[in-house]
């Protein structure tokens, strides 16, 4: 090939140029101040929160201390406070919702993905869209005139098969923490299925085909390869998802039966953070019962931090871990 | 192709033995044996035909190269070899293609795969450690018993590959951790793996500096003891370095395909030497 020479565009900048160029710099420096005053900003209203919450829950902080954190004891009227019974609904109800969600989102996610006809894919994912964007209190009422009947109705099967379990014993009346997780698996599952099936259609289709090269099978491809290269963004999905049912509030309360006690059993009744705040704030007579009220908000704060940095930090050593 | 080395020009104007034994070859005066075969092949993306009757045998132990502008069919010819166009949805394909005689349709999809091995334009290593990369198509094909072997196959691959060197003491690292040319060569070294007999090269160097450049053509030439190999290139001087045939694609046909020396010196058609010369937009 004979390599003709091209004349070289623009051997400098023009003045209409350089006066372009300041012009971008100094967008550059509006810009610069926008976005920081934005994040700025975040971390303020942020910082005025826990500020908030930790002045107006100094009452129950001077008279509990930790042990708040620790006592099973919920008595407005003895002015007994302790947040224990909450802690134990809120994980226990968000955990069954991973338990459930997890699998379920992620698969529907990968037969969405790799699968599905795009045009059934594209479908389906819109109305799931739609799900995700369903108001909790509507959730509530799914879970009160769907799910607890039908729950009802596979309670026997549940504990012919895990009855022996300290898990599934006592009576079922409908409402309890298994309601609650189940409940919550079905709002957090339209997240997970969303937010991964883009991660995974994301995934360079190179990456697909250097395996399938090697002989790999479709399904090897998608496991071995796919899944692991989507795999951060998968599991940002998961947290997202977390952070929503620790923090669910109505659809909770609907179905969980809203009894501070502590039981072994997921078919005991039991109660989360969220959802006493909000049953019980606007009736919170006496400064110690809201102070104890505004600390649980403080304890659910804590609790969604905590929660997420460790996930986060099992991520980032599972990736350190040979993988990239 | 500015930074040709002057070694290569003189391949370029003198043609070296290989080059001329490939010409005997498809004279048919050698013993050289068909390693594929394709014969009148269509292939349609949807409705567009994007392959028109596509027929050439490609020899054994010797590199084929195909040349031709972006968008001729060069890639999809290529991977048509592998059946890996299957992967495309809302694709057809027909006419033949032999594998030492055996059509690739009646051989198990990932069978062919095995020993028809594919690297890509833009080098694709796994989110996995430099080993991991390698070992994988020793894995999905149960080809390593233990870890033993599967060591000492990695480690050949990788010496094959010409990377050994410059990879051995970090081999649990991630592969995205290498230069653009060692990550191309992880990729010859992972399609290397599992001892294909035929390897696609779809323009493996377009994204490389000439350095990376040559040390992946010297690879070329020192695989062709044990493999087929067959390249897609834009860079014509690359073709005429390393390629004992060549075809030249156009708009989804195979207008000439012969020796090398004679594509670059005496085409048989006009188009031909219009690309050839650089007289082609
Ligand atoms: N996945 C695809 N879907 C539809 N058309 C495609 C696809 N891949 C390639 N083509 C078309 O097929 C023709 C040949 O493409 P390709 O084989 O990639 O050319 P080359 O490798 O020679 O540049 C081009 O016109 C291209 O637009
Ligand atoms: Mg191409």
């Amino acid at each position: 090939m004979a390599a003709t020479s091209t004349p070289l565009a623009g051997s400098g900048p023009s003045r209409s140029a350089r006066s372009f160029i300041e012009r971008l710099r100094s967008g550059d420096q509006v810009a610069h101040a926008i976005t920081l005053a934005a994040a700025a900003s975040i971390l303020l209203l942020t910082g005025l929160l826990v500020y908030e919450l930790f002045i107006h829950s100094s009452e129950t902080r001077a008279k509990f201390g930790w042990s708040f954190l620790f006592t099973q004891t919920w008595d407005p009227v003895a002015d007994e406070y302790g947040a224990l019974p909450f802690i134990y609904g809120t994980l226990v109800s968000s955990a069954l919702a991973l338990l459930i969600g997890i699998p379920l989102g992620v698969g529907a996610a990968i037969f969405l993905a790799e699968l599905a006809p795009p045009k059934i894919s594209d479908a389906l994912t819109f109305l799931i869209e739609l799900l995700a964007a369903v108001p909790s209190v509507i959730y509530g009422l799914l879970g009160i005139f769907v799910l607890v009947p039908l729950l009802r109705i596979v309670e026997p099967a549940i504990r012919s098969v895990l009855g022996w379990t300290p898990l599934f014993q006592g009576p079922f009346y409908g409402v309890s923490l298994f309601s609650a997780g189940v409940v919550l698996s079905v709002m957090i599952v339209p997240f997970i299925i969303s937010i991964s099936r883009e991660v995974i259609r994301a995934v360079p289709a190179d990456q697909r085909e250097a395996a399938l090269a090697l002989g790999a099978t479709r399904w090897e491809a998608t496991w071995d390869v796919v899944i692991p290269y989507a795999k951060s963004g998968i599991l940002g999905s998961i947290f997202l998802a977390l952070a929503r049912s620790l923090g669910e509030t109505m659809a909770v309360t609907m179905v969980i039966g809203n009894d501070p006690k502590i039981k072994a059993s997921l078919f005991a009744p039991g109660y989360s953070i969220a959802a006493v705040i909000a049953n019980e704030f606007t009736e919170a007579t006496g400064d110690i019962y809201t102070s104890a009220l505004i600390e649980l908000g403080l304890v659910l704060f804590g609790l969604t931090i905590v929660i997420n940095a460790l996930a986060r930090a099992l991520v980032a050593t599972g990736n350190r871990g040979g993988n990239a | 192709m500015q930074a040709s080395a002057p070694k290569s020009q003189m391949e370029l104007t003198m043609p070296t033995p290989t080059n001329s034994s490939a010409l005997g070859a498809s004279e048919g005066t050698s013993a050289s044996t068909i390693k594929l075969s394709a014969t009148d092949l269509n292939f349609h993306y949807g409705s567009f035909q994007a392959l028109h009757g596509i027929s050439m045998k490609i020899y054994a132990n010797r590199v084929t190269a195909f040349i031709g502008p972006s968008g001729c069919g060069k890639s999809t010819f290529l991977r048509t070899l592998n059946r890996l166009n299957e992967a495309v949805r809302n694709t057809r394909v027909d006419g033949t293609v032999l594998l030492d005689g055996q059509d690739i349709h009646d051989i198990e999809v990932s069978e062919l795969r095995r020993r028809v091995g594919m690297v890509f334009q833009r080098s694709n290593p796994f989110p996995k450690s430099i080993f991991e990369n390698v070992a994988y198509g020793l894995r999905i094909n149960g080809m390593a018993s233990n870890r033993a072997r599967l060591r000492e196959a990695v480690e050949q691959s990788l010496r094959r590959a010409a990377l050994w060197d410059e990879v051995k003491d970090k081999l649990n690292q991630s592969a995205y951790g290498l230069s653009g040319g060692q990550q191309q060569r992880l990729c010859i070294a992972r399609a290397l793996a599992v001892n294909p007999e035929v390897l696609l090269l779809d323009e493996p160097c377009s994204a490389l500096d000439p350095i990376a450049t040559a040390k992946i053509e010297d690879l070329i030439f020192q695989l062709k003891d044990s493999c087929t190999i067959v390249i897609v290139t834009h860079n014509m001087q690359q073709a005429a370095r390393v390629a004992d045939f060549t075809g030249f694609f156009l708009l989804g046909r195979l207008i000439e395909f012969d020796g090398t020396t004679v594509i670059f010196k005496n085409p048989a058609k006009k188009e031909t030497e219009d690309y050839v010369t650089g007289r082609f937009g």
